[in-house]
């Protein structure tokens, strides 16, 4: 029987209320949201915090999916559940979401979990986080006083299990700015249903006029934290979409990933597969956007 | 052990107020302090399901929620799937009627995950062989035994299927 080690238990009554009870606590609480990250941690003894925070009280204020001019923003206690089943996040980034959500762990878990779980629990591994760096999402970190600051996802996720949210910050929303003539795919390779990713690779593109007007490409598992492959989305803005270009891009992706050979298969496998469902994505994703 | 804390649920239509230390997770709670031993233990580590219930109507791997998480909430397990008269629920005569069973340790989470995932359904035609097997992607059967867990979830589908019609 696992078991966490004793610790203290509070609800938080407002995302301040959450901030001011972190601040208190001094560095020792951590938030508890969807906790099928951190409670398994909590059993292992990775995380040890002498106090949780349950911010599952703050559904109303931070579970939503709205559309603000041109942006898309997620409160972080959306839980993956809602985003799979979001039509406005289908109609807006076909089909990005849905299909990374519908591989991301297993139904059970995706009533739970949440965006802002996802997000800091920072595992390069992780399916949502592919979709956020792919699209250039950008997260809202709340501190003590009210006073906010706007991260991107090269700033946010610092390594395995490091983000930049201080002991003192709580992330609350991320924000997804919108394109026309969109059009996403997530591609992923796993060993069995509802395990992290071999390698997952995601795919955001935009195109009018024949031309890529923008370009997002991630991949998972294959480095300390999401990478996002720079060379290829530089390659491919301003281009007319074709399949030699997603080649390209597929052996750029390859080349410029430094996954691990662990349980889950060899470095040399793993960067072949990265190419593979890169340029997999790109054509998905370029073949929804043109339709 | 750490602070306790007060926790009032409701678990299968009866109200319980408890003081539990604030680590303790669901699981043992149902198990421990009610006696509800249907609620299986398989991974402890959110993986295999078998600690599945409903919670609010909703399944969740009670393995890995805190009991004081559930303050205030409604709590459905295995024990109270059949009907006060002991009528079994549709998705437990499915398994009995399509062999769904083996050694039965994954049943009672695979039961609680079924409960859910036909619950939410919204299409109005049969459940597909697919849609199941996508369905139960939380739980796993140490025997194996998925082809007859699918045909006896199909089999309670089209059950209440019909009772609607």
């Amino acid at each position: 029987m696992q078991t966490p080690a004793p610790c203290e238990y509070s609800r938080a009554t407002s995302v301040d209320d959450a901030i001011a009870q972190l601040q208190a606590l001094g560095g020792n609480a951590r938030i508890l949201a969807g906790g099928y990250s951190l409670i398994p941690m909590m059993k292992l003894r990775l995380a040890n915090p002498g106090h949780v925070i349950d911010i599952n009280p703050l559904e109303s204020e931070l579970n939503y999916i709205r559309q603000e001019g041109n942006e898309i923003r997620i409160g972080a206690l959306t839980r993956h559940v809602n985003m799979l089943e979001s039509d406005l996040l289908s109609q807006v980034f076909p089909h990005i979401f849905r299909e990374a959500e519908a591989v991301l762990a297993d139904p059970v878990v995706r009533n739970r979990g949440t965006m802002g779980g996802s997000l800091c629990q920072s595992d390069p591994a992780e399916d949502l986080s592919g979709v956020v760096v792919a699209l250039k999402g950008e997260a809202v970190l709340r501190g003590p006083g009210g006073a906010e600051r706007v991260v991107g996802m090269e700033e946010f996720h610092l390594g395995p299990y490091m983000t930049s949210v201080q002991p003192t910050e709580m992330l609350i929303e991320v924000r997804i700015p919108t394109h026309s003539g969109f059009g996403g795919a997530h591609e992923k390779v796993e060993r069995r249903a509802g395990d992290f990713a071999i390698v997952a690779a995601s795919a955001a593109l935009a195109i009018e006029g024949g031309r890529i007007t923008f370009a997002g490409v991630a991949c998972s598992a294959v480095g300390p934290t999401t990478l996002h492959i720079e060379r290829a989305e530089k390659a491919l803005v301003g281009q007319a979409p074709s399949e030699d270009l997603f080649a390209q891009c597929g052996q750029m992706a390859a080349a410029d990933c430094s996954p691990n050979s662990d349980g889950r298969g060899p470095a040399d496998y793993k960067r072949h597969v990265a190419g593979v469902l890169t340029t997999r994505a790109l054509s998905r994703a370029a073949a929804t956007a043109v339709s | 052990m750490g602070a306790t804390v007060a926790l009032q649920v409701t678990v299968n239509g009866e109200s319980h107020d408890s003081e539990v230390p604030a680590r303790m997770l669901l699981v043992h709670y149902l198990r421990d302090e009610l006696g509800l031993t249907g609620t299986h233990v398989g991974c402890d580590t959110s993986n295999c399901g078998a600690c599945t219930c409903l919670v609010d109507g909703e399944s969740a791997k009670s393995c890995t929620v805190l009991a004081v998480q559930c303050d205030g909430a409604q709590i459905t397990t295995i024990e109270g799937m059949a009907g006060p008269d002991g009528e079994l629920h549709a998705l437990q005569e499915g398994f009995w009627a399509e062999h769904g069973l083996q050694c039965g340790y994954c049943t009672p989470g695979m039961i609680m995950a079924a409960a859910d995932l036909l619950e939410r359904r919204t299409a109005d035609g049969p459940i597909s062989e697919q849609e199941v097997r996508k369905g139960l992607e939380g739980n796993l059967c140490r025997c194996t035994g998925y082809h007859n867990i699918v045909k006896a979830v199909q089999a309670a589908a089209e059950a209440s299927r019909e009772v609607a019609a």
